[in-house]
């Protein structure tokens, strides 16, 4: 589509607002079709904010009989609105047509979901006389719900039909006016209601809570995080080893002692060792050695020792404590060489600890 | 007056200046004269850029040589409501490199909700000698590693905030990057962290910084190291504590409760992970003087808040989870007399039934008890007319309202009419409104009366409301200093938009998704507003494989002087001048 001045068909209603230049102002007097069968053609002028210019004012306030102002009103106004025509109110939620589908039996939800796929063509409106009067009772305030187009695009009304749907109460039988408008867990809407991600989660603590399911094609990454990572399957804790800049992650839960974890960090290891130490210019002579075990690991025998770093950010040796405090005050582990032992501080030398 | 301005040295003028600071005023210098606008825009320090894609940083750097401060903003407000897709763009690298040449002595970084990667802060890092606050609000693209960078190399860094940032946590040792005889910090803000930092280096840390006013620690920094952490900054002003739980033990009780007795500044407080409601006396002693006090992430009961609220008599800013209730409301209205910003949040925004007892009535009660009570945000099941009315009567010095009834279209639950007029209330008696947002049941009424009396409105938030572009255009023709406008799931479409182009220059911004926009119109805006930005987000495919009439995703003008950018995602369709139809 190619600039405005071609597209007489699809705007006609425009093309007399727009002449070439950029103006946009209007004959007020025009552009009226004020027939009454027709829909009010809203007379819009481009001018400074606050020109209460809307004509629509002036027009057919009190003008009962003009069908133009077919407002949709929903059951339960039906007494009080004055102002529409009657043959409006068996349009209600006009069911072929929207494209949420089924007739949605509570009235509140649907006024706020039955514009979905509408154009311009279709849209009616009327002026509420007492607009002003802020404190007077509401007279025939219709809630309008605008009868939904044809379906210009299938699929984006599909789209938001599907959103609109998973909204909709799905149990709730009449319409009763419930204030706690009781109905199963509604679907969840994208972004609402309007809370961050790290808000999300709160009252269960946990992740039973279902993360609003995202409607985006990008997928929701944020909605699932959590702040604190704590893996109610595993636990993973990072170790560290002497020389090497890349760290590995052990699942402590998959052991049940000391040795099946010494043997762990052995073969996690071992063969980075031997890479690195084929790689060292030094270390000609240790290249016969292709794969050496890391023996020793928990008696400082071997020429590494593993040590861990414990909930009050100690370095303690791995060992001295029963598998299930160990695992339970364990947040780190290092494997370093048994030579710099003595020149760190463990924390076996302060006082003695017996927190779990 | 000319004659006047080159009666005066420069310097006369530009020291006078120097007692200017707010950007408005410094702007309305700028336009006395040239001569006022060449001593402006040599003295000007700071700049405050709300929208980083309304200029170009080389047009910021060409006017104002001798920055010290800057302060973006990238994506729309709705992009933290995850409605702005990935890739859409904000990114300050094209700033940073700019800037890393034009501002040596650059001190200051504020961004909010800004793409930042690991490479920008290192280059932030090595590039500006003095630097000394970096603020990052929201904003996400970066690990642990830039923060290392910027540890290591900025030696006299004051402020790192990383508010609600999304930072890829590699590893807790970024903070060992502080050199040993780094001792300049005065607020560290790492709550948003995931991951441990190693929690040595941070004691150290704070016990060698003696400036330091503000320490918002992240969850998993354990209670019963708090203590320590305390003592060695008793002179801490703002303290955002990790998990507050713990084994409930006499000496870590009595431990922490020393400790915090010590901190004789502490005005706020916040954090409280996973609080165990046995710890919470141990903040007793202090209430007293808190003047703001954040228990959004707290899942305790009413009864504890409400004995803890109840001692805080000084408080000003208060944010709670709904467990507060309507009874814990009360509390607050009795006792925090002095209450200016109240925000409630929901812990079960989900559930399909309430969980708790909150309902409109706390919200009326706050604002009967507290009658400097001017910034609200309330999340809430049940909404009528009366209660807002009530709410506006009491509160006509309210300047920021922002209610979220959860469920979309609800009405007044008394009466079951919409919310218009309760909303029109709002409007018409808080003549200072600043800051609005709406939810429930709502018709083109409340529209109307929102252009008739919020002349002062400058942000105007809309969700499944109005019925028709009448709505929307009210609020366009009327309200004098709105600025932003975001709106979705309204049945708003071209007409109020074309009527009103020329109002979106004077707005910085205006969001529309899953309305009633057609292409048709945007590429009309588009062509005839070459001062707009007009961007059609829409992950669907390109906006003119559909027929023109269908309502487009996601729409977001903006007004700029830098044309049209460069870095959109291609599901980011804009339309210039010549017609054609711009992909990224």
């Amino acid at each position: 589509m190619e600039g405005s001045a071609g597209n007489h068909e699809v705007y006609p209603q425009f093309l007399d607002f727009i002449p070439k230049e950029r103006e946009w102002l209007v004959n007020r007097d025009g552009q009226r079709r004020h027939g009454p069968s027709e829909e009010k053609e809203l007379e819009l002028r481009l001018g400074p904010p606050g020109d209460q210019d809307w004509s629509m004012r002036d027009s057919t306030r009190k003008n009962p009989g003009d069908k133009s102002e077919s407002l949709l009103s929903l059951g339960y106004f039906s007494s009080m609105t004055q102002n529409i025509s009657n043959g409006s109110q068996n349009q209600m939620f006009s069911a072929s047509e929207n494209p949420v589908g089924a007739v949605i039996s509570s009235p509140w939800s649907s006024s706020a979901y039955g514009y979905r796929g509408k154009t311009l063509h279709n849209q009616q409106q009327t002026k509420v006389p007492s607009f002003l009067q802020l404190t007077s009772p509401l007279q025939g305030l219709p809630v309008v719900a605008h009868e939904a187009s044809q379906r210009c695009c299938t699929e984006a009304v599909d789209i938001q039909g599907a959103e609109k749907k998973a909204f909709s109460p799905s149990s709730a039988t009449t319409a009763v006016p419930n204030s706690s408008q009781k109905r199963t867990a509604p679907g969840p809407v994208v972004g609402w209601p309007p809370i961050r991600s790290f808000r999300k989660n709160l009252a269960s603590g946990s992740s039973s809570k279902p993360a609003p399911v995202s409607q985006n094609r990008v997928p929701d990454k944020v909605a699932s995080r959590t702040p604190v990572e704590t893996c109610r399957k595993g636990l993973f804790v990072k170790i560290n080893m002497h020389g090497l800049p890349i760290g590995r992650k052990v699942d402590l839960k998959a052991y049940d002692s000391y040795e099946k974890l010494s043997s762990a960090v052995d073969e996690l290891f071992r063969g980075l060792i031997a890479a690195q130490q084929d790689s060292c210019p030094a270390g000609n002579q240790n290249k016969q050695e292709e794969e050496k075990a890391l023996t020793g690991l928990l008696d400082a025998s071997g020429e590494y020792t593993l040590v861990y770093e414990d909930n009050e950010g100690d370095m303690m040796l791995v060992g001295d404590v029963p598998w299930h405090m160990f695992i339970s005050t364990v947040k780190r582990l290092r494997v370093l060489k048994s030579s710099e032992l003595s020149a760190l501080s463990l924390g076996s030398n302060k006082e003695e600890k017996v927190r779990h | 007056m000319q004659r006047m301005a080159c009666s005066f040295p420069d310097e006369v003028l530009e020291h006078v200046f120097s007692f200017v600071q707010c950007d408005n005023d410094r702007n309305a210098i700028s336009t006395v004269c040239k001569s006022w606008y060449k001593i402006e825009r040599w003295s000007r320090r700071r700049v405050f850029v709300g929208n980083c894609y309304a200029i170009s940083p080389g047009m910021v750097i060409r006017r104002f040589p001798e920055l010290r401060s800057i302060e973006l903003k990238g994506k729309p407000h709705f992009a933290d409501f995850n409605l702005v897709p990935d890739g859409w763009g904000g990114y300050v690298a094209p700033w940073i490199s700019a800037m890393a040449a034009a501002y040596p002595w650059l001190e200051e970084i504020r961004l909010k909700r800004m793409v930042i990667t690991d490479e920008n802060l290192e280059l932030i890092a090595k590039s500006f000698k003095n630097f000394k606050v970096l603020v990052l609000s929201s904003c996400e693209g970066f690990s642990t590693e830039g923060l290392a960078a910027v540890a290591a190399n900025c030696r006299n860094l004051r402020e790192l905030d990383l508010r609600e940032s999304e930072v890829e946590d590699l590893s807790g040792h970024w903070l060992s990057h502080f050199p040993d005889d780094y001792t300049s910090l005065v607020s560290l803000n790492i709550a948003c962290l995931g991951c441990e930092v190693s929690f040595s280096a941070l004691e150290r840390l704070v016990g060698r910084c003696p400036n330091l006013r503000t320490l918002r620690l992240n969850r998993a920094v354990p209670l019963d190291k708090l203590a320590n952490l305390l003592r060695r900054a008793p002179q801490l002003v703002e303290l955002g504590t990790g998990a507050y739980s713990s084994e409930l033990r006499p000496d870590v009780f009595s431990n922490l409760s020393g400790a915090f007795s010590g901190c004789k500044e502490l005005k706020s407080l916040s954090g409280f992970w996973d609080v165990v409601p046995g710890y919470l006396p141990a903040v007793y002693p202090i209430c007293c003087r808190l003047t703001t006090l954040n228990l959004s992430y707290a899942t305790i009961q009413s009864p504890d808040l409400i004995k803890l609220v109840g001692q805080c008599q000084n408080l000003q800013r208060l944010w709670v989870l709904d467990y507060i209730e309507d009874a814990g409301l009360d509390a607050v209205a009795a006792s925090c007399k002095g209450l200016r910003e109240l925000r409630v949040f929901p812990s079960d925004p989900f559930g399909p039934e309430p969980n708790v007892l909150l309902t409109e009535q706390g919200l009326v009660s706050v604002s009967e008890g507290c009658p400097k009570l001017q910034s609200v945000l309330y999340f809430c099941r049940q909404m009528s007319n009366a209660a807002l009315m009530t709410i506006a009567r009491n509160r006509p010095n309210m300047t920021r309202f922002r209610l979220c009834i959860i469920e979309p279209g609800t009405p007044d639950y008394l009466t079951l009419q919409p919310l218009d007029v309760g909303f029109g209330a709002i409007v018409e008696h808080c003549k200072d409104l600043q800051r609005l947002s709406l939810s429930g049941l709502l018709t083109d009424r409340v529209f109307e009366y929102i252009g008739t009396y919020a002349k002062k409105l400058e942000m105007l938030s809309v969700a499944f409301a109005g019925e028709s572009d009448l709505g929307l255009h009210h609020v366009l023709s009327g309200c004098e200093n709105l600025r932003k406008l975001e709106i979705r799931d309204c049945p708003f479409g071209d007409k109020a938009l074309l009527a009103n182009a020329a109002k979106l220059e004077t707005m910085r911004s205006l969001w529309m998704s899953s309305c009633s926009v057609t292409f048709g119109a945007c590429k009309l805006l588009g062509q005839k507003m070459p001062r707009l930005n007009v961007e059609v987000i829409d992950e669907r495919g390109p906006p003119d494989s559909r027929p023109e009439r269908c309502p487009i995703e996601k729409l977001y003008i903006y007004r700029t002087v830098a044309g049209p950018r460069f870095d959109m995602p291609g599901f980011v369709w804009t339309i210039d001048e010549d017609s054609a139809m711009r992909l990224s």
